[in-house]
């Protein structure tokens, strides 16, 4: 078989022709007085966020409670490793994936010695990584109006190494907790102008599944677990 | 495509006639919406301005779709500067043959698909199979749907008239597995299934849920992980989606993925939110080779086209229509026969497959308005339910309706013909229960399943007059 033709010009033709007679806006009514919306309106509507580092942190922590995230504050490198020993030990892991970062870095001597480590970063053995049992990621920002953590390629060791173990551990500083989706897209924008990473992926508590009799399961597919570990 | 027969409505009122009659499954879907009802409730309440949100995404899905052209030609130049590959597919022939092409000049042996509704709409599963593709749907629901053989009962949640007794059942017949009554236990034998496709296939299929223009990307909203999985590992990515799917700007899902995530499951966000701007770029460490977006019309310029109804092309899927829809409870959403059910199947698909075969849909409402209520991009969908009605049937009107209209209108314009047959109503009456139900009845379309209703033996006049007469004797009011 012949790749079909590009239809290109034939839809874009179709769309001009459709789009020659205007359509009205429905329920004009409802329209922001201000005319056009901006993004900078988005914040008026959407659930409200306190304004202060300690209102953005409290909402965060309610919100991975409802989640299922743990959240757990640590005031070091140094700590947050002792946590992720313990949870090595109370879960056997064997293999533990991680990439190269400041933070994961700087608590990678703390771990155990039995703990097998898979660095992703110059690429992997997929299967390795599918059989590791946990994950460890820094991430580019977590987002206090929705509980979520940002990830992307650069700053978490790629696409996959914070969704295929079945465990996923983050850690982060106090100060990468932004506000809403608003904040986190304008801090991505002005961190890489322009040269996006190929993924960005905003992570909302563990992996879940309501298709059962709408029953929530957690672990559908990526991790059942979500540990974030919070550094000053 | 318009036929004089008309089997989509056979097949509409058969499959409606026996899912009405079956009060179990009516249970289970009332009792799984309920559960998505109060979460909607509990989460769309911590809005500060739910209906001014409503306003802003409906008019950020206006400005996308009426200059679609403009948007589209800025994703795909975003896009293809990234090392994306774009294909703009007229119909679904085309759709599947790009894709199908693609597999074989890739020597792909295995496909992993996460959920799009795309593919089912241009049936590319079975065109997959048919040339000797395995694919495997990785959404839990999608997954059991696909093992049952069965198309998807709802477009956000595939299999919710399965109780876990079924689904169990199947499970065991189709992979083996040891009978279970828990949702967790069902959910892990898929995991355990699916965990190993996601590293052995080579060509991942996802649909979209947006297309950013700005950045060339397309934003993939899911709860399992299983589209991250699907567009992560194998080096191949495929994205099939919509043209009407596009925003203007990245930011523009700061509003749109919270209201989506509220009115879809009633979440604040869904599970993974994840934009895709390309392949694996330079300096990453993983990622698919290549990523080919399919641009698929497919008709959906035809709805364009038509200026009224063009704020249904603002949908963006999530699925809140059918929830609160009476109708779809009580008929299920196979019986729709669409890809697409519920309110705003019944609006698009006459664009899509035909007006005078689709219809029925439109008919099959109460027209109470839950649908445009609940719709977070401001749809008219219930009003465009009517215009429907009208359009089918200026276009072909109903035998002898127009003579009806005709009649009633002489009737009524002419006072003393009124009150001859006000005269004679109640003597109609009286025949009536002689013929009724047969075929001589004249009104039989309604007194096959419903009572006719008795004209008065006093009309309003008569009464009215006498009336006037006892007042002015009496002196009373």
């Amino acid at each position: 078989m012949n790749a079909p033709q590009n239809d290109r010009d034939a839809v874009l033709g179709r769309i001009r022709e459709a789009l020659r007679i205007p359509a009205p806006l429905h329920h004009p009514a409802e329209r922001s007085a201000g005319g056009e919306p901006t993004t900078a309106h988005f914040r008026e509507w959407l659930p409200p966020v306190g304004p202060t580092p300690d209102e953005r942190l409290a909402l965060f922590t309610q919100l991975s409670e409802t989640l299922r995230s743990e959240l757990i504050l640590c005031d070091s490198a140094a700590t947050a490793a002792s946590h992720v020993a313990r949870l090595a030990s109370e879960n056997s892991w064997k293999t533990l994936g991680l990439h190269r970062g400041e933070l994961t870095s700087a608590m990678e001597p703390h771990f155990p010695a039995d703990l097998e480590r898979l660095w992703v970063d110059e690429g992997y053995d997929k299967d390795a990584l599918e059989a590791s049992d946990a994950g460890l990621t820094e991430c580019e920002l977590l987002v206090a109006q929705t509980g979520s953590v940002c990830v992307t390629g650069p700053s978490s060791g790629g696409r996959v190494l914070s969704v295929l173990p079945p465990h996923h551990l983050v850690v982060a500083r106090r100060s990468q907790l932004v506000t809403d989706l608003t904040e986190a897209y304008a801090s991505l924008a002005a961190k890489y102008r322009g040269q996006y990473p190929s993924m960005i992926s905003f992570i909302t508590g563990p992996s879940r599944t309501g298709d059962i009799e709408r029953i929530l399961v957690l672990g559908a597919h990526g991790p059942k677990r979500l540990t974030i570990l919070l550094l000053p | 495509m318009s036929a004089l027969s008309s089997p989509p409505k056979d097949q509409f009122l058969q499959d409606a006639d026996r899912t009405t009659g079956d009060s179990p499954r009516r249970d289970a879907v009332r009792k799984a919406l309920h559960n998505y009802q109060s979460a909607r409730n509990r989460t769309g309440a911590t809005f500060t301005d739910w209906k001014a949100a409503r306003a802003a995404a409906a008019t950020i899905k206006h400005e996308a779709v009426n200059h679609l052209d403009q948007y589209l030609e800025e994703f795909e130049r975003q896009f293809t500067a990234r090392g994306g590959k774009v294909f703009w597919a007229s119909n679904s022939q085309q759709a599947r043959d790009y894709i199908l092409n693609l597999a074989k000049a890739r020597n792909v042996r295995a496909i992993v698909k996460s959920k799009a509704m795309t593919g089912e709409e241009i049936h590319l599963n079975e065109a997959l199979v048919a040339a000797g593709f395995g694919v495997v749907e990785s959404d839990l629901g999608e997954f059991i749907q696909q093992l049952k053989g069965e198309a998807p009962y709802h477009f956000v949640f595939p299999c919710m008239h399965l109780r876990r007794d079924e689904i169990s059942d199947l499970f065991n017949r189709e992979l083996g597995t040891a009978k279970t009554d828990s949702p967790e236990e069902l959910t892990m034998i898929a995991r355990r299934v699916l965990r190993r496709t996601y590293v052995e296939a080579d060509m991942g299929i996802s649909g979209g849920n947006f297309i950013v223009a700005e950045t060339g990307m397309i934003s993939i909203t899911e709860n399992e992980g299983n589209a991250r999985l699907t567009v992560g590992v194998p080096k191949i990515h495929v994205a099939l989606v919509g043209i009407e799917k596009v925003v203007p700007r990245l930011a523009d899902l700061a509003l749109l993925l919270p209201m989506l995530a509220t009115a879809g499951t009633g979440q604040h966000l869904t599970g993974y939110n994840s934009m895709y701007g390309g392949p694996r770029q330079p300096g990453e460490n993983d990622g698919p080779e290549e990523f080919h977006v399919v641009l698929l019309d497919n008709h959906r310029t035809r709805l364009l086209a038509d200026p009224e109804q063009r704020d249904a092309l603002h949908c963006i899927r999530c699925g809140a229509c059918l929830n609160v829809c009476p109708i779809f409870k009580n008929i299920g959403g196979h019986t729709y026969g669409t890809t697409y059910q519920g309110p705003i199947g019944s609006v698009i698909t006459p664009h899509f497959r035909g007006l005078q075969d689709w219809k029925h849909l439109s008919g099959a409402s109460s027209l109470c308005g839950a649908c445009t209520e609940t719709c977070p991009v401001g749809i008219d969908i219930h009003h465009h339910l009517l215009h429907n009605r009208r359009n089918a049937a200026a276009q072909k009107p109903a035998p002898g309706e127009g003579l009806l209209w005709k009649a009633f209108a002489v009737l009524m314009r002419r006072p003393a013909l009124y009150k001859l047959a006000t005269k004679f109503a109640p003597l109609g009456s009286m025949l009536h229960p002689l013929i009724q139900g047969t075929a001589v009845d004249p009104v039989i379309a309604w007194t096959a399943t419903r009572d006719f209703p008795e004209a008065a033996r006093k009309s309003f006049r008569t009464q009215f007059k006498a009336h006037q007469a006892a007042k002015q004797q009496g002196g009373v009011r």
